[in-house]
């Protein structure tokens, strides 16, 4: 991809240019489709609709329509607010959600950057949106939203700790950082796939990396920071119209990388599970963006089932319960690889 | 620590607070306080050193209006806005009062017809006290499964009265109107539709590690303070006191079926906690569509509006009666000067009373308990500012 | 325990604080007491082992019209399962009643109604602020020769 793109374009600063917005093509009609799909997922499972009249069949421009509507809203920003923080704070929450996307190979030919460090690019960069969550909160002046940033601050810095380590335990096995390599591994049937190595630690480690992830992009049960019957919407409070539509829009971003990561380094990325047949770079993309999907499915399937944790019990489990557990894995990995 | 110097925060009962302490407002809008309840939290980071309640938002002084009605009977509909998730067991409450007021006796007909109704409005009332508390606390399905059934209650009670909310059905002597044919098979099909659902609701929601660890040893009410509270309903019973209007202080016919009040037993942490007073509501559920369907194959025929008075006219005098609503002991002070228009009406609320033990069972939580607290009590705020 | 041997008893411990006993010709038989012994007799009620008076139903203010206030105390045994009524009487123009809200805690939140509708002041209550109403109007809205003042801060009343 990036050969072609040279061989079209004069100066790198275009390919890289083009390259950064490649993704995008993919994240426009994704966050159209998942926000209509969350609807259309949770209504079912709630014994309901969801939207049937808006474009006629089912209402599938339910989210076009609304997106419309966002863009043409006034944007209110409180008298007493931060303006300048205001207005940076959901554009640095997209930006952390979206470089994310810079190094996951969509498919054997497409990567944005093939860099050697590709996972520990991916853990050091999703923690802007610590930062974009605090600015949001403390610029609004008004305390719920504080308590809503303050919360998130405590829940991603304590769930980094579980995600870093499960990643570690398949460093471990796969000897390299690059994600692409991760992916060539692992080609082959779906026996290849990481997640069926040094069973049952790799499985272990990919639940609590799922775990720990739905606490990263802020999921029941751990939403706390924008928990709707308790914080009206937590940091997101004072935010209307476009800047609104950027956090929800940041949200889905996350939702998605956190799944691809998770496709990626335990579930063969682009590979096919049957080995040669309906494999290539084309069918690569298709397989790669099916388990995403997959995953965000059942981070949708969580949101609507459980209930959501205090935050104190949030706490518990991360440091207490899932940090533990990981280290096992990584012990276990370790000693299975020695001996 | 050192002195640190005092701010100007004052909260508004005057006590002044440190600069360690926040002064944060649930305010009268806000998502959790089911209704227009305003609540002081007094917090040090994250846990609540008070709580002081502000109620009157939703005050209509129906009192007052009742004074000047010129019919005991105009003051049904002001009594049905009293308790909206609960109006049949308002109404029950309001007309036993004025009919021992007056001494007149109703037809067997019309105390079955009261007790179907009063029971199926129970189970409607628990049905939204149930979801909207799943719902504050975060699980969002069980709250649209339980109001998919409230909906078949609602369309009983349409069939019956044509209100699905707010009825003044029951009046005084009697009924306004009598039941629809074929309402008793669609009673009795409920009924059979329904226990099962109980089952997927304590699935869903009830057992759920997630559910009883917010829940669990939360708001724990001692029962000898309830009782000096005047807690009443599931909030009394959770905390684990054996005490049912229904079968305690008798009224209608109760006595004639076969049920048992439901007493919290501290299965998944003290006695007296939120889960044991969601529990009891989930449990009376249960024990409400036994009354109904034992009375269902009870029910007599006979009039419904035969013992209307024309001309209600009690003697001078007051009384005092109590019926078990949904959220508790629901009372009625009349007094009678003699006129066609009552002297005083005042309605002792459940939730009125409830509420006032918030101070005392939430000090030493955090806010996401209070939550989880003002939930369990089952607050509906047109009944606590009347 | 009948009324009759609940009122024969409190009676028997404080003679001359009792004014009225009415138990036949009326629904609700009740026991009319003067205000300075209230105190005594709500501790007497709730504490002593025959009665055990621990439940406090319901606390109404009244207006009875003439130039005087009341207040009507329900209350209930949860253990004997007996109850008793209390009625008080006062002028309207020095309307103290002593308050109860130490003997029964439920009684704070309806001596502070019965406060803010009737007019009632209770002695020694913990926290006497209006409930229901904003807490800088003015009047009683339950006496039954209230005005509906024309302005409230500025915004006009009378609907």
């Amino acid at each position: 991809m990036e050969q072609l793109l040279r061989n079209i374009l004069d100066h790198d600063i275009f390919v890289y240019g083009v390259m950064a917005i490649v993704p995008l093509v993919w994240i426009i009609p994704y966050a159209l489709v998942v926000i209509y799909l969350e609807r259309k997922v949770s209504a079912h499972m709630q014994d309901r609709l969801g939207p049937m009249r808006t474009g006629g069949w089912h209402g599938w421009a339910q989210t076009i329509a609304d997106m419309l509507k966002l863009l043409q809203k006034e944007d209110i920003i409180p008298s007493a607010a931060d303006r300048k923080l205001h207005t940076l704070a959901p554009y640095l929450m997209f930006i952390g959600a979206y470089t994310v996307y810079a190094v996951i190979p969509f498919s054997s030919s497409y990567v944005g950057s093939n860099i050697n460090i590709g996972l520990f690019y991916i853990i050091a960069v999703s923690s802007i949106t610590v930062v974009a969550i605090l600015m949001a909160g403390w610029s609004s002046n008004n305390k719920w939203s504080l308590f809503g940033a303050m919360r998130s601050v405590a829940q991603i810095v304590s769930y980094e700790i579980p995600t870093v380590l499960a990643i570690l335990a398949v460093v471990m096995i796969a000897g390299t950082l690059n994600l692409q390599e991760i992916n060539q591994m692992q080609t082959g049937w779906f026996w290849n796939w990481f997640i069926f190595k040094k069973f049952p630690f790799i499985f272990v480690a990919f639940v609590i990396y799922f775990v720990a992830s739905l606490a990263e992009t802020n999921r029941t049960p751990f939403d706390i920071p924008e928990a709707e019957s308790e914080l009206v919407a937590g940091y997101i409070t004072e935010y209307s119209g476009m800047k609104f539509a950027m956090f929800m829009l940041a949200e889905f971003v996350n939702m998605f990388a956190v799944s691809a990561i998770a496709a990626t380094i335990f579930f063969g990325g682009w590979n096919s599970p049957f080995g040669g047949f309906l494999s290539g770079p084309i069918w690569g993309v298709f397989w790669f963006l099916t388990k995403g999907m997959f995953f965000v499915f059942i981070q949708m399937w969580l949101r609507w089932t459980l209930p959501r944790l205090r935050v104190d019990q949030l706490m518990y489990v991360s440091w207490k319960v899932l940090t533990p557990w990981a280290f096992a894995c990584i012990i276990g990995v370790g000693l299975w690889m020695m001996l | 620590m050192t002195e640190l110097p005092t701010t100007q925060t004052k909260t508004s009962t005057g006590r002044s607070v440190r600069t360690e302490e926040m002064v944060l407002n649930m305010g009268p809008q806000h998502p959790s306080t089911h209704g227009v309840l305003r609540l002081e939290l007094v917090v040090d980071g994250e846990i609540v050193i008070d709580v002081i309640p502000h109620i009157g938002y939703l005050h209509r002084c129906f009192e007052k209006h009742a004074e000047k009605m010129t019919n005991y009977q105009q003051v049904i509909p002001y009594v049905d806005r009293m308790d909206y998730c609960a109006a049949m067991n308002m109404d029950f409450g309001y007309v036993l009062a004025v009919e021992k007021l007056l001494g007149i006796k109703v037809p067997e007909r019309v105390e079955y017809i009261r007790v179907i109704m009063a029971e199926l409005q129970r189970i409607a009332s628990h049905l939204i006290a149930a979801g909207t508390y799943g719902l504050d606390i975060g699980a969002f399905t069980p709250f649209l499964y339980m109001f998919r059934d409230r909906e078949r209650i609602l369309d009983l009670f349409e069939m019956t009265c044509g209100a699905r909310l707010l009825y003044n059905y029951m009046w005084i002597g009697g009924l306004s109107h009598d039941l629809s044919p074929g309402f008793i098979d669609k009673a009795k099909d409920f009924c059979k539709y329904f226990r099962p659902k109980i089952k997927e609701y304590n699935d869903l929601l009830s057992y759920n590690e997630i559910f009883i660890k917010r829940t669990a040893n939360v708001g724990v009410l001692p029962a000898d303070v309830a009782i000096a509270y005047a807690c009443s309903g599931p909030v009394l019973r959770g905390s684990g006191v054996n005490f049912d209007l229904r079968r305690d202080d008798p009224y209608s016919i109760y006595h004639r079926f076969e049920w048992e009040p439901q007493v919290g037993m501290g299965e998944m942490g003290k006695v007296g906690d939120c889960w044991d007073r969601y529990m009891v509501r989930i449990r009376e559920m249960e024990q409400s569509t036994n009354i109904v369907e034992q009375a269902l194959n009870q029910i007599p025929d006979g009039e419904v509006t035969s013992a209307i008075p024309k001309r209600i006219r009690p003697n001078p005098g007051d009384v005092y009666v109590r019926t078990e609503s949904a959220r508790g002991e629901i009372g009625f002070y009349v007094v009678s000067d003699g006129s066609g228009s009552p002297y005083r009406v005042k309605g002792r609320s459940p939730c009125f009373v409830n509420l006032s033990v918030i101070p005392e069972i939430s000090r030493g939580h955090m806010i996401a308990d209070i939550v989880a607290i003002a939930g369990s009590l089952d607050i509906v705020l047109g009944e606590v500012d009347r | 325990m009948t009324p009759q041997e609940i009122s024969d008893k409190l009676k028997t411990q404080f003679p001359d604080s009792i004014l009225e006993i009415k138990i036949e010709g009326v629904v609700d038989p009740y026991i009319k007491v003067a205000p300075e012994y209230l105190k005594d007799i709500s501790v007497y009620l709730r504490d002593n082992v025959d009665l055990q008076f621990d439940y406090l139903m319901c606390l109404s203010g009244m207006d009875y019209g003439k130039g005087t206030l009341g207040v009507v105390y329900n209350i209930f045994s949860m253990k004997k399962k007996h109850k008793v009524n209390l009625k008080i009487e006062v002028p309207k123009d020095k309307a103290e009643v002593p308050s109860v809200a130490l003997v029964w805690q439920t009684a704070n939140w309806h001596e502070r109604e019965a406060y803010d509708l009737v007019g009632i002041k209770f002695l020694d209550h913990p926290d006497l602020r209006r409930i229901m109403m904003p807490d800088d109007w003015e009047g009683h809205p339950l006496q039954k020769d209230y005005k509906v003042p024309e302005l409230y801060q500025g915004m006009k009343v009378p609907y």
